[in-house]
């Protein structure tokens, strides 16, 4: 067994499913019932029209993983899993910040902090104002902590998002499902390309 | 009515519509889908179908269970035997929560089945009305499929797919809830149409040329091969493929406890059973073979024991039609993906033909060994009380392999499976994965149902028969003719076992007390009769099975025998201990 299936590390699991109630319950039991925490999940409409999307990020092992999306795209309303490192995707989580809004028009430096970690203003009233900024986990992070002496009133992040680096989306794979007799291509997996190791122990 | 039930079953085509109830429509999708039998219980949500029902009395039989896990664990047993969808019915709530164990039971045995629950009014749904469970979320995780269906024109449709998603693949059960105003109201009805084809959903992978060349390749080479079949034979109806590969190959071959009966058990490369009560040498020798060739079979912790130190010298070969079961538990050195109907043929187009005189003799000094040591006294005992092998032993002699063996759990169950003779497949009906207590007297009506012609005889511990003995009164309503054999040990015998040998004899609870079984039968006018005199087994099980009607036949057995060969839990297949 390789290094990498044996280490712990994040993982993101990305599931095109069609967009049916019980679901996501269906596909959060493979988890619980395993005892594996979801770091993070966020479902969404992909870029096909009735198909969605998942993102689910566990700290996990490859051998792990790797069995958790085939009993994923085992399930009925499952069309494909897919897994991959940090290193594979570009991901973003959104944050927003509420600061008072007097600290801010009292210290300048603050302004200038924010500019710094790239949040933008999305509403600023009287009493408060809510600082967007979208970025890495560190990133976010690292702003609660330079607000903080400022007074943070409320603070909240979003579910991750990642895109896949080495995808051409769905579209092409989703007429290949959508046929009586459906081609290879559907059920590809990871041994596929991987010939010369399948032979070995 | 009778007007709507001609026009309805007509081409689709035609786009003629007939107004409908949702019930109607359920019950003509059945009738198209094949269903002749139906196990059920009626209750508050489920009425409009069953009123319905009272219209079909002659195109479907309905069978009336004595509880909602009856009535699923029958549904199984028919499955089973016949091949088919085994169809259930029952109410909302606490009729559904009663669908759960064996939602369960054929979740992790593959077994085919439409469970049909009624639920309330969708304007009630999350009020805690009466009778409301959430069936949908506490079924997600035994069952292959389920959806709630709030509408009756959904109804032709989640039907199709219900039995396309149940008996395709690797089969499973699916629930299809319904609520009371769904199947009430009316619609135009344009006809059934089966469904073929789901697009987020692959039954069968695609069969990859290149490992089924890589796996003839090892297997041609391998000089000790050694193969492991389970249910899967069974399921895909691969019967005949398998034996042509092993007789060709000359590969000697060991079941697990669901594969039993796939090929017969004289067969001569029918090495035995796997596991932790298996056979001596397919346990010893499983970490002695070269090339381990696993068919339909899913690697379960009964059958390898401790998995650090299973087959760990062999080259591993699985076909299975499950992607997920590959590299789950014992990593695949030629992963054969797709149905074994298709898959075996192409292996055996490809495997040398052979003989493993050598190897396969070496099987056989192993089973000289457990005959000696084990088998030769279980089942040929002089003295002292009966044994539970030597009642299979004298059932063998009377049914000469041709009975449907349906077993429950524990002791008697193991002992069953190790010696009931099997000549056909679709023979052998055991709670193989849950180990569900409870299972036999049900499963063994379902059984009978689904396969008339034959005789069946469920073999059940004093136990296990205490968990479901209310079904001897769907035995008396039904009139079917079910032969049940009682081994009765008066202790829960396995538990027992496990306590004699790794809890120091600390018999804690173990020690059960019976009703008068043959008294508790002819209440429900089920003919029955007690032994435990050895000189009366052969005419007892002579009369059981000679008795035009149902039979049960009680057999005091020794209290305190131990099942043997074992692998205790946490050791090796190859560390199995004859006593």
């Amino acid at each position: 067994m390789s290094e990498s299936s044996t280490e712990r590390q994040e993982y993101n699991i990305t599931v095109y499913t069609e967009n049916q109630i019980g679901l996501l319950n269906r596909i959060a039991i493979i988890f619980t019932r395993r005892k594996i925490n979801i770091d993070s999940l966020n479902t969404s409409p992909s870029e096909i029209d009735s198909i969605h999307r998942f993102n689910i990020v566990i700290t996990e092992t490859e051998d792990v993983v790797r069995k958790l999306c085939r009993q994923i795209e085992k399930q009925v309303e499952v069309l494909k899993v897919y897994y991959h490192t940090n290193e594979d995707v570009i991901w973003q989580e959104m944050a927003l910040y509420k600061v008072s809004t007097d600290i801010i028009a009292e210290k300048v430096s603050v302004e200038r902090l924010l500019r710094e970690n790239g949040a933008r203003a999305v509403v600023i009233r009287k009493d408060y104002t809510v600082f967007e900024t979208t970025g890495h986990r560190e990133e976010t992070d690292n702003l609660i902590a330079i607000l903080q002496p400022y007074g943070l009133i409320e603070f909240v992040r979003s579910a991750r998002v990642a895109i896949i680096k080495d995808s051409d989306g769905f579209n092409r794979k989703l007429r290949e499902f959508e046929r009586l007799e459906p081609g290879e291509d559907v059920y590809e997996n990871e041994y596929l390309n991987k010939g010369e190791k399948v032979f070995t122990m | 009515m009778e007007v709507a039930q001609q026009e309805i079953t007509t081409e689709a085509e035609k786009k003629e519509t007939v107004n409908v109830s949702g019930s109607v429509a359920l019950l003509e999708a059945l009738i198209i889908e094949g269903v002749t039998t139906i196990f059920g219980y009626p209750g508050g949500a489920i009425m409009p179908i069953y009123d319905a029902l009272y219209d079909y009395n002659e195109k479907l039989q309905h069978i009336l269970v004595r509880h909602e896990q009856g009535g699923i664990h029958a549904g199984q047993g028919y499955a089973r035997t016949s091949g088919k969808v085994g169809v259930v019915f029952a109410t909302s709530g606490p009729g559904a929560t009663n669908l759960i164990t064996g939602l369960a039971d054929a979740q992790i045995d593959s077994t085919p089945l439409v469970c049909i629950t009624g639920q309330v009014f969708a304007h009630l749904l999350g009020t805690d009305a009466f009778q409301e469970t959430d069936v949908i979320n506490i079924t997600t995780p035994v069952t292959k499929w389920n959806y709630q269906v709030t509408d009756a024109t959904e109804i032709p449709e989640v039907i199709a797919k219900a039995f396309y998603i149940a008996k395709s693949g690797r089969p499973g059960p699916v629930l299809i809830d319904i609520t009371k105003n769904a199947q009430i109201q009316k619609f135009d009805f344009e006809g059934y149409v089966k469904c073929n084809h789901i697009r987020s959903y692959k039954p069968k992978p695609v069969v990859r040329h290149q490992y089924i060349e890589q796996a003839a390749e090892l297997i041609n080479k391998a000089k000790k091969p050694f193969i492991l079949f389970g249910q899967g034979v069974i399921l895909g109806s691969a019967e005949q493929e398998f034996k042509t590969f092993i007789e060709k190959s000359g590969i000697p071959a060991a079941w697990t406890v669901l594969g039993a009966g796939a090929i017969p058990t004289d067969h001569p490369l029918n090495v035995g059973m796997l596991g932790m009560h298996g056979n001596y040498g397919p346990n010893v020798l499983t970490n002695e073979c070269d090339v381990l060739i696993a068919i339909g079979m899913r690697f379960d912790d009964r059958v390898t024991g401790r998995l650090d130190k299973y087959a760990k010298q062999a080259q591993v070969i699985h076909l299975d039609i499950d992607p997920a079961e590959i590299d789950k538990n014992v990593k695949t050195t030629v992963p054969v993906w797709g149905d074994c109907k298709e898959t075996l043929p192409l292996l055996t187009a490809l495997v040398e033909e052979k003989r493993h005189t050598e190897w396969l003799a070496l099987f056989n000094d192993y089973t000289r060994k457990e005959v000696e040591a084990v088998i030769h006294d279980e089942l040929n005992p002089t003295e002292g009380e009966m044994t539970m092998g030597e009642v299979i032993k004298q059932l063998n002699d009377l049914t000469h392999g041709e009975a449907i063996i349906v077993t429950d759990v524990g002791q008697h169950q193991m002992v069953a499976c190790r010696y009931a003779k099997l000549n056909k497949t679709r023979s052998n009906v055991t709670s193989g994965g849950l180990g569900t207590m409870g299972f036999a007297l049900p499963a063994a009506i379902g059984a009978k149902f689904g396969a008339q012609d034959r005789t069946v005889v469920a073999i059940i511990g004093d136990g296990g028969f205490q968990m479901t003995l209310q079904e001897l009164g769907t035995i008396m309503q039904s009139g079917i003719n079910v032969k049940i054999i009682i081994l009765n040990n008066r202790f829960l015998g396995m538990v027992r076992q496990w306590q004699e040998l790794f809890n120091e004899r600390r018999y804690s609870f173990v020690d059960i007390q019976s009703p008068n079984f043959v008294t508790v039968a002819s209440a429900y006018g089920i003919a029955g009769k007690s032994i435990d005199q050895r000189e009366d087994l052969p005419g007892a099980l002579k009369e059981m099975l000679d008795h035009p009607a149902s039979f049960l036949l009680e057999v005091m057995v020794t209290k305190e025998n131990n099942v043997f060969p074992m692998v205790p839990q946490g050791c090796s297949v190859s560390e199995i201990r004859l006593k």
